[in-house]
């Protein structure tokens, strides 16, 4: 354990990187999952094609799969970045379509009735989204969307394995690997920083959906 | 509601102003494509020599190479399969545990869940192959996949199962109760079955999960696809198009099974007409974890 | 350049067909082995264990351009391959028995430890800390990490021009080069993949301006590209003794391995098993280093 001790500097740098990773890839993916999520529900047929198309291939594709083609086909395309850009992109993109899955069942689950009544007042497409159903279906998108960014949280362990470098998980393959430190105290410690964001931000996602709960 | 809901019918003019943003999106994008295909074409990246090995049966290296691919997709399988399997029966018995736990270690109980739901699946995949045989468990690297993705997914579908049997009436078990059941048949025999049915979905979605980690088995050289894909690549120099084909395949197969999930979910709800509320197939699976 | 490489394997793989047919099989492309007919051991020892199995496993890298690379039909070629087949040969196995298994550098103490490997010849350097878990036979062979740049760069002449040129530089997770390098370069330009041949790919994006690694690995990484894209600087700033790793304290068979390496040198297998794979991109012929002593 005495490897904690000494090196808690490096798990505190990686913890710091991890919630960087993770802080930009998420404001990223809820844009984007939005964005997805309107073209999938929007009366124009190519949008609805293509957010189809968006979400089947990056919900049926693995994330290494992803990173890979962001830190080596977009570069090969000329776009150059620096691979924290890359791999948070790839997370942001990667998570997007299960934000964007989130917000669809969660406008899904509002009922059929609020809509046709905001119609019939002469709300349009976006006025019935942004006005009427958004605002209900938070409370049912909450839950889920909280799920995804635990999710992503523990994914960024992934794309800190593609060039990012210095985030948690790789901290620890240092220590063990280079460093040569016993497997066991140094994966704990990897472990024990995860905790530390996902146990939290679990219970923030329960605090927050007993709030909207109530609400209702 | 159905997405239709959101909209009027369009009429002539909507229509109209549909098609041409339509025109435009399919445009934009389309100008996107081509673009990015002039930059690959002008990289050589649809050179003979990269795709060759791919899908020209005639090739050289048409046969070792699809040999060595195929080889690793039944790897992967091999490896998704058995974790799913044992996800599933050491879920069930996790969440029976969990329900029926006494109050003084249902505590442990719940712990194990968070501990194990809180850390990324590549770190528990990294620390059964490493970690374990530290421990005096000697395992062949499938068996640390094995052992990592279950040690994850497990607890995923022990919540699974907890919100299957939560999720049935209180008067299920109060009927079987009444007519004399004891504890466990009260479990076995009335709500594990009802609950399983009605989360087939949610499980076949969570093998699409299952089956995309498993390409973390890299990380610890285990030889699954994704692994096997670099080893071409180290040969034939091309991966964007070696890749891109895993990247397809990944795609149909983990496609095919989430159809297969939504048929089931189809199934189900036509078979119970009481169950109005058309429920999303997927619940651990939408979440990406 | 990868596609002459693969032609260049063919022609291997059939003059490795013809020496077969003269006996001792080889996998390490037109490297054979001699293979000692009936070798006896005392009883009880690793060697006569192996002996009697007729089989033995050893841990190489499958990624590593003239060290250790699985070809596409699954046989293996390099130089590590080749010193491997030239102790188990010793050992009275032919090439053909020898099971390959794969072993990241991050593996390598695990797998001798836990006897997934029974050594491991994977560009393995020596050291003390490793040398806590493992025995080293050997050297086998002298390196030294180096950078390796694009053809046309000439700001990076070593280890200590790189803050100046402000260079991005490519290396392995859990390396040690990748921990040496830290001393020249900044934490944030230091890019890390869990292969080299990524940081290659990196390199020719123009996405890092220099990968480093040991010599040996670069000129494997130089060797598969098209012809003049990269270029070893040629400076090295440390030193790589690659040993054979073995289970802790079995001096017994240290001294076995080092004299099979004796042997080879002597009967110029040695110096056979690096003309036919790495000599082909390296103009000289490395001399087998001074053996450690085995205790």
């Amino acid at each position: 354990m005495q490897v904690l001790t000494e090196n808690y500097q490096l798990y505190l740098n990686g913890i710091w990187t991890t919630l960087q990773i993770c802080f930009y890839a998420g404001l990223l993916t809820l844009l984007v999952g939005t964005a997805v999520a309107g073209c999938r529900v929007s009366p124009l047929a190519p949008l609805r094609a293509f957010g189809t198309a968006w979400v089947t291939v990056f919900r049926n594709c693995p994330l290494v799969v992803v990173l890979f083609f962001m830190a080596f086909a977009i570069p090969t395309l000329g776009l150059n970045a620096s691979y924290f850009v890359f791999g948070t992109i790839g997370l942001a993109l990667y998570t997007s379509a299960f934000v964007c899955e989130a917000i669809r069942s969660g406008i899904n689950s509002v009922s059929p009735g609020q809509a046709e009544a905001a119609r019939s007042i002469g709300l349009g497409f976006t006025q019935t989204l942004r006005l009427v159903i958004l605002p209900q279906a938070v409370r049912s998108i909450v839950p889920p969307l909280g799920s995804v960014m635990i999710a992503m949280i523990k994914n960024s362990a992934i794309a800190g394995a593609f060039g990012v470098g210095g985030d948690l998980y790789e901290t620890g393959t240092r220590l063990s690997s280079a460093q040569g430190e016993a497997i066991v105290p140094v994966l704990l410690g990897v472990a024990l920083g995860y905790l530390i964001i996902t146990i939290p931000a679990g219970l923030l996602l329960g605090y927050v959906e007993r709030k909207v709960a109530i609400a209702r | 509601m159905t997405d239709s809901v959101l909209y009027e019918a369009p009429g002539p003019r909507a229509r109209r102003r549909a098609r041409y943003a339509s025109v435009v999106t399919a445009l934009v994008l389309l100008a996107g494509l081509t673009w990015a295909l002039y930059r690959f074409a002008a990289e050589g990246e649809f050179a003979y020599d990269k795709w060759g090995a791919l899908v020209d049966p005639t090739n050289e290296n048409f046969s070792a190479l699809w040999t060595l691919l195929g080889g690793g997709l039944v790897n992967t399988l091999t490896a998704a399969g058995w974790s799913i399997l044992f996800s599933l029966v050491i879920g069930t018995l996790l969440a029976l545990t969990r329900i029926t736990a006494a109050a003084w270690y249902r505590w442990a109980v719940v712990g194990v869940i968070e501990l194990l739901r809180g850390t990324p699946v590549v770190v528990l995949i990294f620390f059964s192959a490493q970690a374990l045989p530290a421990f005096g468990l000697d395992i062949s690297l499938m068996w640390a996949l094995v052992v990592g993705l279950t040690a994850y997914n497990c607890v995923i579908i022990a919540e699974i199962v907890r919100a299957g049997i939560a999720a049935l009436p209180s008067g299920q078990s109060e009927a079987a109760y009444a007519v004399g059941m004891r504890r466990h048949q009260v479990m076995f025999s009335v709500l594990l079955p009802q609950a399983f049915r009605a989360m087939l979905p949610a499980l076949i979605s969570q093998l699409v999960v299952v089956l995309k980690d498993t390409s973390l088995g890299f990380t610890i050289s285990y030889p699954e696809f994704v692994q096997r894909g670099e080893i071409a690549i180290e040969n034939l120099g091309n991966q964007i198009q070696v890749y891109l084909v895993v990247a397809v395949v990944f795609i149909l197969i983990n496609y095919t099974l989430s159809r297969v999930a939504v048929r089931t979910e189809r199934a189900l709800s036509r078979g119970r007409k009481s169950s109005a509320t058309a429920r999303e197939p997927e619940s651990a699976a939408a979440t990406g974890d | 350049m990868r596609k002459g490489k693969l032609t260049a394997a063919a022609v291997a793989a059939s003059t490795t067909l013809l020496l077969g047919a003269c006996g001792g099989g080889s996998s390490s492309g037109g490297f054979s082995a001699p293979v000692a007919e009936d070798p006896s051991f005392e009883q009880g020892t690793t060697m006569a264990h192996y002996a009697e199995q007729g089989e033995i496993t050893i841990g190489t890298k499958k990624d590593q351009p003239l060290f250790g690379l699985q070809g596409l039909n699954g046989e293996m070629q390099g130089f590590d391959v080749a010193i491997g087949e030239i102790i188990a040969g010793q050992l009275g196995i032919p090439a053909d028995k020898i099971v390959w298994q794969e072993t990241p550098s991050k593996n390598r103490e695990k797998y001798i430890q836990d006897g997934t490997v029974d050594m491991v010849v994977a560009t393995y350097t020596i050291n003390d800390k490793r040398a806590e878990r493992v025995s080293f036979a050997g050297p086998y062979y002298e390196a030294g990490q180096d950078l390796m740049v694009r053809q046309d760069n000439d700001s990076i002449t070593g280890a200590e021009s790189l803050r100046d040129s402000d260079a991005k530089v490519c290396s392995a997770h859990g390396s040690t080069p990748s921990e040496r390098i830290r001393e020249y370069v900044d934490e944030s330009r230091l890019v890390l993949f869990d292969s080299y041949s990524k940081c290659a790919d990196a390199l020719s994006n123009g996405q890092v301006q220099a990968v480093t690694t040991d010599d040996a690995i670069l000129m494997g990484l130089v060797s598969e590209r098209e012809e003049d894209q990269f270029k070893v600087v040629g400076n090295t700033f440390s030193e790589e003794p690659y040993g054979v790793g073995i289970p802790k304290g079995d001096a017994d068979f240290c001294e076995f391995v080092n004299e099979s390496l004796r042997t080879a040198a002597e009967n110029g297998s040695y110096a056979e098993a690096w003309n036919t794979t790495a000599g082909q991109v390296s103009e000289r012929t490395p001399e087998l280093p001074e053996l450690r002593s085995c205790s």
